[in-house]
Order: structure tokens, then C-alpha cells, then sequence
């Protein structure tokens, strides 16, 4: 599958896009098929995200696992600092990135 | 054409600027086109007779019009100086700290924008061709411009 | 410490207020991204991988109480509470929010500190010396000089659209302690053979894609015209430098295209012309920005002597502490490399317990090292064990410096949208490896640098060990590289072979010390061991 994601604007936080907007969480994210660009062009038009750009994930029973390592930390956070991720509770989630 | 700004009183200059070669092959014109890859000393025994002399930015990022233009002013150029090409409102004051006395810049420039930035920044760290104390020697005397 | 008067402190002032309406603008949609961007990287706003991240200038290294307080107080209130200190006496932080960024650069304007620079293809923050003001062996304090260069760079109209970035470091010690030769321009003072001091001046080192060591330009430039010899060595490189490819922009790549003697050939030309100008600020001007350094009051009379008679406080004493100018007195490295932890991190308490330190027994005075450590430059010798207890409890007495635990490591994939592999968790598991302080000891000096990619910003190639973190299909995979040096016997790093996982790393650097135990003559560092011997037993071990 094909997501979409960028940063938010304002905040800097990693975004994902969900269909009708934009979520922190990739597990939100929906398959953006080809219309990955156009969404991106119009949402950054909007100033709703910075600096969007299309990926290539995978579905997972965990939801969306993007293919590079580099999307896989965005998600979570710094492998280093999982208390400052989105998923404090979860002392392993760096093991999900590798 | 672009939007100009000029920072001078006299007319504004209408004969077409020719590029540094064909001004060196047969040099009668008065306005001149430099690119950042021209050498400015070439044109140092004609300063004299030169009215404007345009430096193109071919980037907003190429910074090499403000070393032309301060190499043009240190020769005792006093003619118009354009800065031409693509250029951010937020140049602007370096651009003038290097001698240029005019923009014409591809995009519209916000004057307001520009006249703010200008207000902003009252004391300046380098002695440049603008003449301004910069702040080493306002130190010493604080009477200085 | 230099002090801002009105000048320096309008000029801060002013950028900050420049700043605030260029964010609006951008917020509003006056601006477009591509249009912003340039404009918030010359304050130090980048976009990384999870945030904005703002990188705060120190300029040479040298901060006070209060600023270092409002580094923390900036961090709990607008960050998650740390900042990472970086090879380039800056520090950084990780989470900041675009709408707060003008609020923090005026916070920051209030102690006199700024973002300016430091990013964007100008003249950065210049680096120096970490014991500038404290070590016996100086010819003088560089950082007046720094402080001249800082303001004389901030704002210079015609260097703020250079080919590339451009770093420039002041040093007045033989011993170096800043990769000077490793810089665009390096400044190195030093007495001539009659008698007078002036600048050595190295022009084109740098790391990244292509490393070098910087050729000395001039051996001897009379202090009285630094400024506009500077002058020339941009002016040429503004003009000449190449802008056709990002990779060959640095000034490292004209001095070597043209040469060393035809780019000094043409800096020379250029600096008749410049010293005509009027650009050098006159005496009373450099002495007033002496005076901001003069010494701070030294006691007089103290003892030198140390009560050793705890051992782990001895053990700290004979790492951490150096020999300082004044009797009595030493300087204290405190690191930012506990075994588990960081390299280059501090919380917000631990940024405020350096601060409290240094109010209460190093004349209110700090410095940040290009390894990543922070530095008390002038503490009484009596004060050294309660100094000790405090970094202890605070987990900042490891005693490590310069030993295979002290690690320089950027922020890699874990931080950096550049990055192609991590370098944190490597450093983490090399230090964890060799965790045994007394191991560590045994081994003795030995600089590990870890880069997360090819822009070198953890100086691999300054690295007794260096390590460069690459994309192998996808997967992180790291290069290793041997008998680098970024001090005064300054080397390039060779790479020995193929690349490793991350646990291959820590193997091959097992190994890799193995070698270097079983050959080491008497005293030799594992590097000079490396240089005498030579690779192949480190390759014959590694790969064999
Ligand atoms: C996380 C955001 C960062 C980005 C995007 C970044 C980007 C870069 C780039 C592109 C270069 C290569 C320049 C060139 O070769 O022309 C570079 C070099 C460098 N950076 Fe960074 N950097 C970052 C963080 C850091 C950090 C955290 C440090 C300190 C630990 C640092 C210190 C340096 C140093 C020392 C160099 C080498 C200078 C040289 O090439 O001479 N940077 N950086
Ligand atoms: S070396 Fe590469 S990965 Fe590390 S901070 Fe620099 S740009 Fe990022």
C-alpha cells in the first residue's frame, strides 16, 4: 500500500494521513492509492501539513508498517527514548522498528 | 520584466545593458550586464562612464552579487548598481550593505515587508561600501552616524 | 565573559523581532515553505524527523550560570525537557514547536544568547578552545578573537549566501582540543621567531562526503589584521567556490582544485586591496573586548594538595581533572557519557545542577567541549570532592574522558532526517561492552566517533575509530574506519574493510582492541600503535 504522511505545520509532529485528515497515530493511516501528490499538493496548500510525501507500507494486524526504517521511527520516536514516543507504556516498541 | 525598486533619485536608465564581452569588444554603451562568473575588475577603467550596471542572481542562493557589487563600489563605481533576478524581500539590506541601489527582483517585492527590515536593523557590525559606522567605531563615538 | 553592551544586545534583539514577523508570515501563508526555509535555518530552525529542532549557538564553547539556566529552562518549557550538545559547541533541541520558536530566540536574547547562523550556507558559530582562559600552555586567551569573529561575522552582508556552510575555529595552544585543522578556516595563535604573537592560518579542512586537512595558508598574520585577511579568504571563496554541486561546495574543494599555493596567490592579491579598506576595528576595540575576558579573580596562595584517600573519588580525580594555569586551581570535565545514556544528552536538572556548580565554584563560568562534554574551567582544588559528589549523584561523574566510553555519536536515524543508519544505540552497546571502568582505564585513550551518515557531523574521520553508519538495502549497516585524529597530530580515519551489523561492529572493535593489547609497546595509545604498526594485523584479526 501506498500512506501519506508529512509533519504538521505548526507543531512539527509526525502526521499521518487518514482519508479526512491527518493523525499522529499510523495506525489511522489509510492507502492513498495514486492519489497520494494530489492530496499532498492541497493539504500543503492548505498549510494542514509540511513537507508531505508518499510511502510504501505494508498492512499489518498491527496496521500499516511503513518500508523504510526511517518512517518506522518517525512513527514510534527515538528508538532511544521510547518514554517520549507515542507509546511510552511500551519499553520494546523499538524492536518493532527494526 | 520584474518589479524595480530603485533607492536613487536620478532618472532610471533606459539603453539595454549588453553583456561584459560584447562591452569589451566595443565598449560606447553606458549600462552592462554582469554575470556572477564575470570578473568586475575587468570593468575598472571604465567605471567613469558606466551609468548602470546590472548583476544578475540567477538563484536567490548565489551569493556571488554581493562580492561584484562591493568589489564595484571599493573601485569607485557610483553609477546605478541593480540587483536582477531572483530575490527575497529578506536580501534586501544585505544587498544595499554591498552597494546595490537598486532591485528587480522576478517576484512582486511586499514593500512593507521590506521597509520594516529596513527599520529593523540600526547598528551594523562591518564597515562596508554603504558608509555606515558600524558599531566598533559608534563605541568610540557615539555621535557617529 | 564577554558581556553584551546596548549594540550587541539590539542587534539579537532586532533579529529576534525579524524572526517573529518572518514565522507569522509564514503561519498566515505569506510564505511558502521553500521560501521560509533558508530564512528559519539562518536561526537554526531545521525540520527533522519528529520536530522542529532548534539549534542554539554557544559561541566558543563558553557560557555562563545564568545562560546555562535558561538552557534548561528553555528545555522544560518549551522541549521535552533535554538538550544534546554537539561537536560544534552548540546545543540542540529536539522538539520545538514552530509557533514557539520566536518566543524561545527572545527568551534567549535575554541572557544574551542566540540561534543566529547557525545553520545555512554562512559563517557559523565559531568553536574554541574548551580551557581557553585556564590551560598554563596558551600564548593568550583566543576567545577575544572568537568574540571579534562572532560579531564581525553576524550579519555579514556579503558572506550570507556562501557555496556551502562555513566553520571557523580560534585555538592559542599547540595541543589541540578543537579540530582545528579540520575546520574551513582555522586560527591558531602562536608566537613567531621574534617573539610576536599572530594567527598560523589554516584554510580548507573539513569532513563530510570528502574529508581534509586544512593546509596552512599563512604562518604568521599580525593579530591586528585578522579581520581583513578574513576578508579575502571569504571574498575568494564567495567568488571562486564552486556552486555547480552541493558535494563540491565546501572550501576544502576550491583550495585543493586551485591548490594551496595559487589560492594563497590570489588570497594575498585580494588582501592588499582589503587592508585598504579600513576593515579592522582599531585597538581600543579589541581591548574592550579583552576586558570581558580578564581572568576571573584568582585566590592566591591555595594548597595544591588533594585529599585521595577515596578511591573512586581518586579514580574520577586522575580522569576528569586537568592541570589549570593558576596554582590551586584545576579544571573539571564533567560527562555527558554515562554508560547507558546518551552521548551528548542532559536533562534539564542535570543542565541546572552544572549551572548551580559553576555559580558556586568556577566563577559562574562553563564550557562545552567538542566531545560532547561540559567543562568547569576554574575550580579550586579544595572544592574538587564536593564537586565530585554532587556530578556523582547527578550521574555525571563517569569517569571516562578520552577512554573508549567517551564516545561522540550524532543524533542518527533515531533524530535525523538525514541519517542513514542509527549512531546512538551503536555508541550505547560499544560503551556497554566496555562498561568496566577499570577496562576502559587499561586501555587508555581511544576516541570512537560515530557518524549516522556521510555529513560526518560525529567526526568519524576524526575517529581512532571511526564509524559510519550507511544504507545497506534498506538495512543499517556500518563502516569502520581506523587512525583518525582531530587533534594536533590531526589524521584521517582509513577505512579497513567491508561494512558490519551493529553487533558486528562491537565484535570487530573487541577484536580490534584485542590487536592493539597483545602488540602495544610501553605508553603507546591505541592509535599509535595503529600508526606503527599498520592495518593489516587489525584487518588480519577482524576479518581473518
Ligand atoms: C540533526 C540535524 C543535523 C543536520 C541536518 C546536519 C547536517 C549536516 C550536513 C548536511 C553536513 C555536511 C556538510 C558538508 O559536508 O558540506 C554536516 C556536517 C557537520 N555537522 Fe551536522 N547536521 C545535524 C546535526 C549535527 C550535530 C548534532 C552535530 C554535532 C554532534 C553536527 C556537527 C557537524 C559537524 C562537526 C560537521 C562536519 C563539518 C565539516 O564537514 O567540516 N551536526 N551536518
Ligand atoms: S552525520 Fe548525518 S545522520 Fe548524523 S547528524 Fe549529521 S546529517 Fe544527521
Amino acid at each position: 500500500m501506498k500512506i501519506l504522511t508529512g509533519n504538521d505545520l505548526v507543531t512539527g509532529d509526525v502526521t499521518w494521513w487518514t482519508g479526512d485528515g491527518w493523525s499522529r497515530h499510523i495506525e489511522h493511516a489509510v492507502d492513498v492509492d495514486s492519489q497520494g501528490e494530489a492530496i499532498a499538493a492541497a493539504e500543503e496548500a492548505a498549510r494542514r501539513v509540511n513537507g508531505p510525501y508518499v510511502i510504501q507500507a505494508t498492512m499489518t494486524e498491527a496496521g500499516p508498517r511503513p518500508a523504510h526504517i526511517k518512517d518506522r521511527i518517525r512513527a514510534v520516536g527515538p528508538t532511544v527514548r521510547p518514554d517520549l514516543g507515542l507509546k511510552p507504556a511500551d519499553p520494546t516498541i523499538g524492536d518493532w522498528v527494526i | 520584466m520584474g518589479d524595480l525598486i530603485r533607492f536613487r533619485d536620478d532618472e532610471t536608465h533606459e539603453e539595454p545593458a549588453v553583456t561584459l564581452d560584447s562591452f569589451l569588444e566595443q565598449s560606447n554603451a553606458t549600462a552592462i550586464r554582469l554575470e556572477p562568473t564575470d570578473d568586475p575588475r575587468a570593468l575598472i577603467p571604465f567605471l567613469d562612464r558606466l551609468s548602470l550596471i546590472e548583476v544578475a542572481f540567477p538563484k536567490f542562493r548565489d551569493g556571488r552579487g554581493f562580492s561584484i557589487a562591493s568589489i564595484l563600489r571599493e573601485a569607485g563605481y557610483t553609477g546605478e548598481l541593480r540587483a536582477a533576478g531572483d530575490i527575497l524581500v529578506d536580501q534586501i539590506v544585505p544587498l544595499r550593505r554591498c552597494g546595490f541601489d537598486a532591485i528587480l527582483s522576478e517576484a512582486e517585492i511586499d514593500r512593507e515587508v521590506a521597509a520594516k527590515l529596513a527599520a529593523l536593523y540600526g547598528n551594523v557590525y562591518q564597515k562596508t561600501v554603504d558608509g555606515r559606522a558600524p558599531v566598533w567605531a559608534r563605541r568610540s563615538d557615539p555621535t557617529h552616524g | 565573559m564577554y558581556r553584551y553592551d546596548d549594540y550587541d544586545q539590539a542587534i539579537v534583539d532586532a533579529r529576534v523581532e525579524e524572526f517573529r514577523d518572518q514565522t507569522r508570515r509564514r503561519l498566515a501563508g505569506e510564505l511558502s515553505e521553500d521560501q521560509f526555509k533558508p530564512l528559519r535555518l539562518m536561526n537554526g530552525l531545521y525540520l527533522q524527523l519528529h520536530a522542529y529542532m532548534l539549534r542554539v549557538a554557544i559561541p566558543y564553547g563558553t557560557l555562563s550560570a545564568p545562560q546555562m539556566r535558561m538552557l534548561a529552562h528553555i528545555a522544560r518549557t518549551y522541549d521535552k525537557d533535554y538538550g544534546h550538545f554537539t561537536t560544534r559547541q552548540n546545543l540542540q533541541y529536539n522538539w520545538i514547536k514552530l509557533a514557539d520558536a520566536p518566543d524561545i530566540l527572545a527568551q534567549l536574547a535575554t541572557v544574551q544568547m542566540h540561534a543566529i547562523q547557525t545553520s545555512g550556507n554562512c559563517i557559523r558559530n565559531i568553536s574554541s578552545d574548551q580551557y581557553a582562559g585556564a590551560a598554563a600552555a596558551e600564548v593568550e586567551d583566543p576567545r577575544p578573537w572568537a568574540e571579534l569573529l562572532r560579531q564581525w561575522s553576524t550579519f555579514h552582508p556579503e558572506f550570507l549566501f556562501l557555496p556551502r556552510k562555513f566553520k571557523i575555529a580560534v585555538v592559542a595552544c599547540e595541543e589541540d582540543r578543537t579540530a582545528v585543522q579540520l575546520h574551513d578556516i582555522g586560527l591558531q595563535l602562536h608566537r613567531n621567531d621574534s617573539g610576536e604573537v599572530g594567527f598560523r592560518v589554516f584554510v580548507g579542512g573539513g569532513m563530510g562526503r570528502t574529508p581534509m586537512i586544512a593546509p596552512v595558508i599563512r604562518e604568521f598574520l599580525p593579530k591586528a589584521q585578522l579581520i581583513s585577511y578574513l576578508e579575502a579568504c571569504l571574498r575568494v571563496y564567495n567568488r571562486f567556490g564552486r556552486r555547480d554541486n552541493l558535494y563540491k561546495a565546501r572550501i576544502k574543494i576550491l583550495v585543493h582544485e586551485l591548490g594551496a599555493d595559487e589560492y594563497r596567490r590570489q588570497v594575498e592579491e585580494e588582501f592588499l586591496h582589503t587592508q585598504t579598506l579600513g576593515l579592522d576595528a582599531p585597538q581600543a576595540e579589541f581591548e574592550r573586548i579583552a576586558a570581558g575576558f580578564a581572568p576571573p579573580a584568582f585566590e592566591t596562595g591555595l594548597s595544591d594538595d588533594v585529599d585521595r584517600s577515596d578511591p573512586d573519588f581518586a579514580v574520577w580525580l586522575d580522569k576528569q581533572v586537568a592541570a589549570h594555569k593558576a596554582p590551586g586551581y584545576a579544571i573539571v570535565n564533567i560527562s555527558l557519557k554515562p554508560t547507558d545514556g546518551i552521548p551528548g544528552d542532559a536533562s534539564s536538572a542535570q543542565i541546572d545542577l552544572m549551572a548551580d556548580l559553576a555559580e558556586a565554584y568556577s566563577f559562574g563560568e562553563l564550557r562545552i567541549t567538542h566531545a560532547q562534554n561540559v567543562v568547569l574551567p576554574h575550580v579550586r582544588k579544595a572544592d574538587l570532592q564536593a564537586i565530585w559528589q554532587k556530578l556523582d549523584a547527578a550521574g555525571l561523574a563517569t569517569p571516562n574522558l578520552d577512554l573508549i566510553g567517551d564516545i561522540i555519536a550524532c543524533p542518527g536515524l533515531d533524530y535525523c532526517s538525514l541519517a542513514n543508519a542509527r549512531s546512538i544505540p551503536l555508541a550505547q552497546k560499544i560503551a556497554g561492552r566496555f562498561g568496566d571502568l577499570e577496562r576502559q582505564r587499561d586501555l587508555g585513550e581511544l576516541k570512537i566517533k560515530i557518524s549516522g551518515c556521510i555529513n560526518a557531523c560525529g567526526h568519524h574521520h576524526a575517529g581512532h575509530i571511526g564509524i559510519l553508519g550507511v544504507d545497506r538495502k534498506g538495512e543499517e549497516n556500518y563502516q569502520l574506519s581506523f587512525g583518525g585524529s582531530g587533534a594536533e597530530d590531526a589524521s584521517l580515519a582509513k577505512i579497513i574493510g567491508p561494512g558490519f551489523s551493529e553487533d558486528g561492529v562491537v565484535e570487530a572493535i573487541e577484536k580490534a582492541v584485542g590487536v592493539y593489547t597483545s602488540l602495544r609497546a610501553d605508553g603507546e595509545r591505541f592509535l599509535d600503535t595503529y600508526r606503527r604498526v599498520g592495518e593489516a594485523p587489525f584487518k588480519e584479526a577482524i576479518y581473518g
